[in-house]
């Protein structure tokens, strides 16, 4: 016998007891229900981002352009990846002197490690916990342009920002149905394995600026 | 010719062994009594995880408190699990089936051994003499890494604590902070005297500031992800009905591992299912704040087998069982497996506190690996067999508990297996000496006699031990006998004075 098979032998011999049907779960316990408005929402979403240390920016939509340039020139950054369908006015601010290497372009990591920086639009945002979360479609890019580069400035839009975790799982059910990857963001790479010392960055960008557009 | 007599039709022939074997690093390994006394005599690993875990504690309690409906939650969570758990088989082939249709390849492992081999297999095949690796508490469970190098394959960790454990040629004592054990300036040693035989040496001027040790693994790690053309991983979750794999992590070694090599090769333990996309919910909000403490871990990576053009091309998981069938047997114990290592337990543990994760012997540590251990591996080793008694039975395991294991009520009923697998030994003998006594008032009345008659050779000083029962004495001051009963006392006061 094959191990599929026989694994899935021992684990329904092991349940045998067991006479409720599949799918048939207890009735869940009513959970709170977050009353959150809109503008609360974002506005705890800017808090609890900015509670990670990442940078949070709120500007009008108008604005973008030139938010994302001074992000950039403030952290230094002199090269910056972008993703194929990114809203091309959000980089149309950068001063002169950035080289801009579009994502086809950047065809090995080496490449994207010698970058500075990213800028992408985002998919959801999470108001409780900070968290962004990217389906990587092409006004993100595939994952290691948001990974390699040492800043990534992404910008979201206000109406965007649900309140809580399955909020932000219910939306994101159709990209998954159509088996796209994830990647949820809650603040700069950290670790708290010496001594419990957090220490921003370790391998992901060491610095994250959100944009939130409204 | 001869025959061999059959067993019922449909038997399976060469059935593997249900429980798990005991990893090569963990045979022999002493009763905890024994382990824990080593450990408990390290003063600065004592301070190290006395300030770990109150601090992981704290963050905790707060984290927790901000939400509403906690208790709702942690019932949704361990209704969530139960559901895949008892229907695991159905929920197995469905995975298996959404899996394949993402483009991943799925594979079966029975045990450790059979796991390793496949994995071997695949690494063999692209002609690479190394691998990165997230860290995963199953691969270190199946010894995978040792598995690899015995063939000549470099495994390397890149967890920052992984790593401090790995370049230190160590042991990790805690699920989440595996190198706990560690301070700052041993790491500090460890990286100057190791780095520069593995890979890009540790700057010559390192300090032993947090941030500068940091910095010195992202160099030395970033070469190695770059050129990295297999990584191995586990996954915290893996959903039926999407065929998506879930790592949940801190640092970005996960996303580097799981994005930038080619192949990618996932271990996922059988008991790691979960029904549906929406049964996210509940885990995603559980997990962080049960594990670190915080709100939301910093990065989570979630992928559906193959995604044309972004990250591996090949894609293969390993569904594993290692024991976890036979744990699914028992109809208490198998709440167990709806454990999603977290590790809260460890944090609240005043035992786990005080001796570390090593006493343990086992890469589950804590009051989840006093359960697991036994419950996987049986209780035929000393170590198995003493593993549930290292509790005080406290229950603060079971309040941090995200999915509510009752861990007290699994180790009382732990130590009832050990104690009937054990058969006749001295404390059962006086168990049913003493229940023949009480059982029978004249018999009492016999042996209340002679123990108030020794009472008065002992002058009511406390017995500091008695012959024969060391090991129940040695911690344990006995009350002298008194040198009258009660019922002696009452006869003489109330019962007409004849004063047996």
């Amino acid at each position: 016998m094959s191990a599929r098979e026989e694994i899935l032998q021992r684990v329904r011999g092991a349940v045998a007891d067991v006479t409720t049907p599949v799918g048939q779960r207890p009735v869940a316990p009513a959970r709170t229900v977050h009353d959150l408005s809109d503008a609360g929402a974002l506005e705890l979403f800017a808090e609890r981002v900015a509670d990670y240390r990442a940078t949070v920016i709120r500007v009008p939509t108008a604005d973008v352009p030139a938010t994302v340039a001074d992000a950039l020139a403030q952290l230094g950054c002199r090269s910056v990846v972008v993703p194929s369908g990114l809203d091309p006015a959000w980089t149309a601010g950068l001063d002169a002197a950035v080289t801009v290497l579009p994502e086809v372009e950047a065809t090995s990591h080496a490449q994207l490690d010698a970058v500075d920086a990213v800028v992408t639009a985002a998919r959801v945002g999470i108001a409780v916990t900070g968290t962004i979360i990217l389906d990587h479609g092409p006004d993100q890019g595939r994952r290691e342009l948001t990974l390699v580069p040492d800043t990534h400035v992404c910008v979201i839009g206000a109406d965007q920002v649900v309140p809580d975790v399955p909020d932000a799982v219910a939306r994101l059910r159709p990209e998954v149905g159509a088996a796209q990857p994830l990647t949820w963001i809650s603040g700069p790479s950290a670790t708290s394995d010496i001594e419990l010392n957090r220490v921003e960055g370790v391998h992901g960008p060491r610095n994250l600026v959100v944009v939130i557009a409204e | 010719m001869t025959t061999r007599p059959s067993g019922p039709a449909g038997a399976s022939p060469a059935a593997y062994a249900p429980l798990q074997e005991t990893s090569p690093t963990f045979v022999g390994m002493p009763k905890f009594p024994t382990a824990a006394r080593a450990e408990l005599a390290n003063a600065q690993q004592r301070k190290n995880l006395r300030h770990a875990t109150h601090t992981i504690r704290t963050k905790r309690g707060n984290v927790v408190r901000e939400v509403d409906d906690w208790e709702a939650l942690r019932v949704a969570g361990a209704d969530l699990k139960d559901e895949a758990l008892t229907h695991l088989g159905d929920y197995l082939e469905q995975l298996e089936s959404s899996l394949t249709a993402n483009g991943a390849v799925v594979h079966w492992a029975r045990d450790a051994e059979e796991a390793n081999r496949i994995v071997l297999d695949i690494v063999q095949s692209k002609h690479v003499d190394e691998v990165v690796k997230v860290k995963s508490m199953v691969t270190q469970e199946i010894e995978l890494n040792e598995a690899l190098e015995a063939a000549g394959i470099n495994a390397w960790e890149t967890d920052l604590a992984e790593l401090i454990v790995q370049l230190g040629h160590d042991r990790p004592s805690h699920i989440l902070v595996p190198a706990i054990h560690r301070n700052r300036s041993e790491i500090r040693e460890i990286f100057l005297r190791e780095m520069g035989q593995v890979g890009r040496p540790a700057p010559a001027d390192l300090t032993d500031d947090p941030p500068r040790l940091a910095e010195a693994a992202r160099l030395h790690l970033r070469e190695k992800f770059l050129r990295a053309k297999v990584g191995i991983s586990g996954a915290n979750f893996a959903i039926a009905d999407t065929g998506t794999l879930v790592v949940v992590e801190s640092e970005g070694n996960g996303r580097m591992c799981l994005t930038l090599p080619e192949t990618l090769i996932s271990v996922v333990g059988i008991e790691k299912v979960l029904p549906t996309w929406e049964d996210l919910g509940p885990m995603l909000q559980l997990l962080p704040r049960s594990s670190t403490g915080e709100r939301m871990n910093p990065y989570t990576t979630m992928w559906s087998g193959v995604h044309d053009g972004d990250g591996p091309q090949e894609v293969h998981v390993v569904l594993l069982d290692n024991g976890r069938s036979h744990v699914l047997g028992d109809r208490l114990g198998r709440q167990a497996l709806r454990c999603i290592r977290c590790s809260a337990c460890l944090n609240v543990c005043p035992v786990y506190e005080r001796t570390g994760g090593h006493a343990y012997g086992s890469v589950y540590p804590g009051p989840i690996g006093a359960v697991l251990n036994p419950q996987l591996r049986g209780t035929a080793s000393d170590i198995d067999k003493s593993l549930p008694y290292a509790s005080s039975l406290c229950g603060a395991c079971f309040d941090a508990c995200p999915v509510r294991i009752n861990i007290p009520e699994l180790l009382v009923e732990l130590r009832g297996t050990v104690v009937k697998n054990a058969g006749n030994t001295p404390e059962s003998a006086a168990m049913k000496a003493a229940a023949w006594v009480l059982s029978d008032p004249k018999r009492l009345a016999v042996a209340q006699r002679a123990a108030t008659t020794a009472g008065r050779f002992t002058g009511g000083k406390p017995l500091r031990s008695i012959p024969g029962l060391g090991a129940w004495t040695n911690a344990r001051d006995v009350p002298s006998p008194p040198k009258e009963s009660f019922r002696q006392w009452w006869a003489r006061e109330r019962g007409k004075g004849d004063g047996r």
